[in-house]
């Protein structure tokens, strides 16, 4: 295995383990997943014909709050006695730092959507009309091009006040067209139709702003 | 004569640190040299933490300067770096050992069996039990400088750079710490020491490098305050390098 | 410099006039829309004028993070600005157009939509370089004005096949357009081109003697007592 990727394996399975000592963080995520699909469920009734037709974007607004929790907390650990100072110094590329992040965030929210979902499938009475296996694609993809532009800018949001508005307010805007790919898909798949060109432009959505953060993030690490 | 003409491991030439209105650093020129403990001294907001910042290459200067053992890009010769600071730099929910294994990992120092020595002997170094498991979180002041320590150490640097390694830490681990660095500095490292309590290296320190409102104001062997230089214009008060 | 730009002033408030009388008095009355139609004069050409500077503030961000030159990261901010001004006009006239005309205050039209993504991000940009705390701000908004920049394409697309598939009332311009209305457009363009231009340089010159002082302030050095002055 190269190095840099060695080394992303290294912190990722670090950040694995120490999320798994500390339960409470992952125990008190888990429980604002549930509290967040209860309150949507209270805010859209389900038993309205309206919100069965809207609840691809539901589903995904859920998802976006949880991954801004989970977002914020990215860095915490390594803020903490200043840790992140002795990643700069050493050797290790600021890259593979970054996918080691991302990777372990896309971990996490994979797992709050999969335990959301089964709850939006159950309040709403959910069956997916169309091709399942793009619903599925979809969500993969949609999950990471949150989690790695949230990541980029959760790494930013470390150089500016107020830490915990700016991740949100910089990750929303720059989101809406995976947003609006990952709810106009999931809307279409609920409904029987195909999601071939959301699909699409999500892929080149990740694969342009993925490119682009692993070129920048070392700049925004470094930038004191 | 030229000859034999000590080549200084850091050259720090006119640097400027500002951050809007503030500058930290308004134009620090000095060469320090190797084998030698340097105490950095100075009130708060002197600019010391800033100016090892930027020798650890953790902030760009906004203009000027710095060569680190002949290079201008701090990453080239990071593999002979080591920095400590007075927060731990440790993860507190993994033990001293498992920390010390994630940062040997970045430091490239793989193979488990070699891994594994590295680690204890630089836990034995700093006089800790390499055996300990309990989490880093736990751990004294006094031991978690030291563990912090033997991570700045686990490559073998030939600089250290330490910023307030004694704050809060007791009296009795703090000299210990004081006669373990000047072990250090007898083995052929540079050490760089920013601290509030210069007396704790009054007899282990080469040169005390005084700071004042982002400038170098004076260089002393002993640990004596140069005089106040005021409002003189131009120029700065500098005990020449004492080699 | 001094002399240039008081008679750009002047030549660029002339050609503004100019192109007021072309949009409320010369152009040709909309058939089914009726006056409130001359508001398009403003929306569009503002729109244009928007997606210029955003333009240009990717190509300066570019360039600082490039070459680290301080005179690129004042034009991105100076662009970044202007941009989200005349933004803010395209989403205010979009409004009081649509109001009369369809009776509601917003219509999901693609231009209009767009053109308030655009603002978010702009907006976030600026809200990045003010509440920024590192000494390095001008990277920072470099990184996110590229990570904008590069979005745009996929919020005109996104949003293009969105309104395919839930059509909305299209505000102006929709099929061709008579020339005589396109002459007038354009010279609003030109107008509101110059008029960005001149705030431009204004606010450009003003960011370069703010940030002199600032740093002439920061050196103040063994002439000052202790400390800067703060």
């Amino acid at each position: 295995m190269s190095a840099p990727a060695g080394i992303t394996r290294v912190s990722l399975l670090k950040d694995l383990r120490l999320e798994w000592r500390s339960k409470d963080a992952i125990n008190s995520m888990l429980f604002f997943s549930l509290l967040v699909v209860v309150v949507f469920s209270f805010s859209f009734d389900p038993s309205a014909e309206e919100s069965r037709q809207i609840a691809g974007g539901l589903i995904w607004v859920a998802f976006l709050f949880a991954a801004v929790v989970a977002l914020n907390q990215t860095w915490a650990r390594e803020i903490r006695n200043q840790v992140l100072d002795a990643y700069r110094v050493s050797p290790a590329p600021a890259n593979s730092l970054f996918m080691a992040k991302t990777l372990g965030n896309f971990i996490f929210v994979s797992v709050l959507e999969a335990l959301m979902t089964p709850l939006f499938i159950v309040f709403y009475r959910l069956r997916a009309l169309g091709p399942a296996w793009q619903l599925l694609l979809a969500a993969v993809l949609g999950t990471w091009a949150l989690v790695v532009n949230g990541t980029f800018f959760a790494a930013m949001s470390l150089r500016t006040r107020s830490r915990e508005i700016m991740l949100p307010l910089l990750l929303f805007p720059i989101s809406i067209p995976a947003l609006l790919a990952m709810v106009q898909s999931t809307t279409a798949i609920l409904n029987g139709e195909g999601a071939r060109f959301w699909i699409v432009l999500l892929v080149t959505y990740d694969l342009v702003f993925t490119t682009v953060c692993l070129i920048l993030f070392e700049t925004v690490l470094n930038a004191e | 004569m030229t000859e034999n003409t000590p080549v200084p491991v850091i050259t720090v030439t006119n640097l400027i640190k500002q951050f809007g209105r503030f500058a930290a650093l308004r134009g620090v020129t000095a060469e320090f040299f190797g084998g030698k403990l340097y105490a950095i001294l100075g009130d708060n907001g002197a600019g010391k933490t800033t100016l090892l910042r930027a020798m650890a290459g953790l902030n760009q200067p906004s203009s000027g300067h710095i060569s680190i053992l002949g290079s201008s890009k701090f990453h080239d010769v990071c593999q002979q770096v080591g920095y400590m600071a007075h927060p731990s730099l440790l993860y507190d929910e993994m033990s001293g050992m498992e920390n010390l294994e994630y940062f040997a990992r970045l430091y490239g120092i793989t193979g488990s069996t070699r891994c594994a020595e590295v680690i204890r002997a630089v836990i034995l170094s700093v006089g800790l039990d390499p055996d300990l498991v309990r989490p880093v979180g736990q751990y004294s002041q006094g031991m978690r400088q030291r563990m912090s320590l033997a991570r700045a150490l686990l490559n073998d640097p030939k600089i250290l750079l330490l910023d307030e390694p004694f704050s809060n830490v007791d009296t009795h681990s703090a000299t210990e710490m004081v006669r373990l660095l000047a072990r250090t500095r007898d083995q052929g490292k540079t050490l760089f020491i920013v601290t509030h309590q210069a007396s704790l290296l009054e007899g282990a320190a080469d040169e005390f490098v005084w700071m004042e409102s982002g400038k170098i104001v004076g260089r002393t062997r002993e640990l004596k305050r140069p005089e106040s230089h005021g409002a003189s214009a131009g120029g700065e008060v500098n005990g020449g390098n004492l080699k | 410099m001094k002399r240039v730009f008081p008679i750009l002033g002047v030549l660029t408030a002339i050609l503004l006039s100019y192109a007021l009388y072309q949009a409320l008095v010369v152009a040709p009355t909309e058939r089914t829309m009726g006056d409130v139609q001359r508001i398009f004069y403003y929306h569009v050409p503002s729109a244009w004028t928007a997606f210029i500077l955003f333009f240009i503030n990717f190509g300066a961000s570019v360039f600082y993070l490039i070459k680290r030159r301080p005179a690129a990261d004042i034009v991105a901010l100076v662009t970044a600005e202007v941009g989200v001004v005349f933004c803010t006009v395209v989403l205010v006239t979009g409004p009081i157009w649509a109001r009369p005309v369809w009776g509601i205050w917003w219509t999901w039209d693609m231009r209009l939509t767009s053109t308030l993504v655009l603002w978010l991000i702009y907006v976030s940009y600026l809200f990045l370089r003010r509440f920024s705390s590192s000494g390095e701000t001008p990277l920072l908004a470099a990184s996110l004005a590229v990570l904008g920049a590069l979005c745009v394409p996929f919020v005109y697309f996104s949003i293009w096949f969105f309104r395919t598939q839930h059509p909305q009332p299209v505000m102006g311009g929709g099929g061709s357009i008579d020339p005589r209305m396109l002459h007038v457009l354009l010279i609003n363009w030109l107008a509101f081109s110059c008029f960005a231009f001149l705030v431009c340089w204004s606010r450009y010159r003003l960011e370069k003697l703010q940030r002199d002082v600032d740093h002439a302030h920061a050196l103040e050095s063994l002439l000052a007592p202790r400390g800067s002055v703060r």
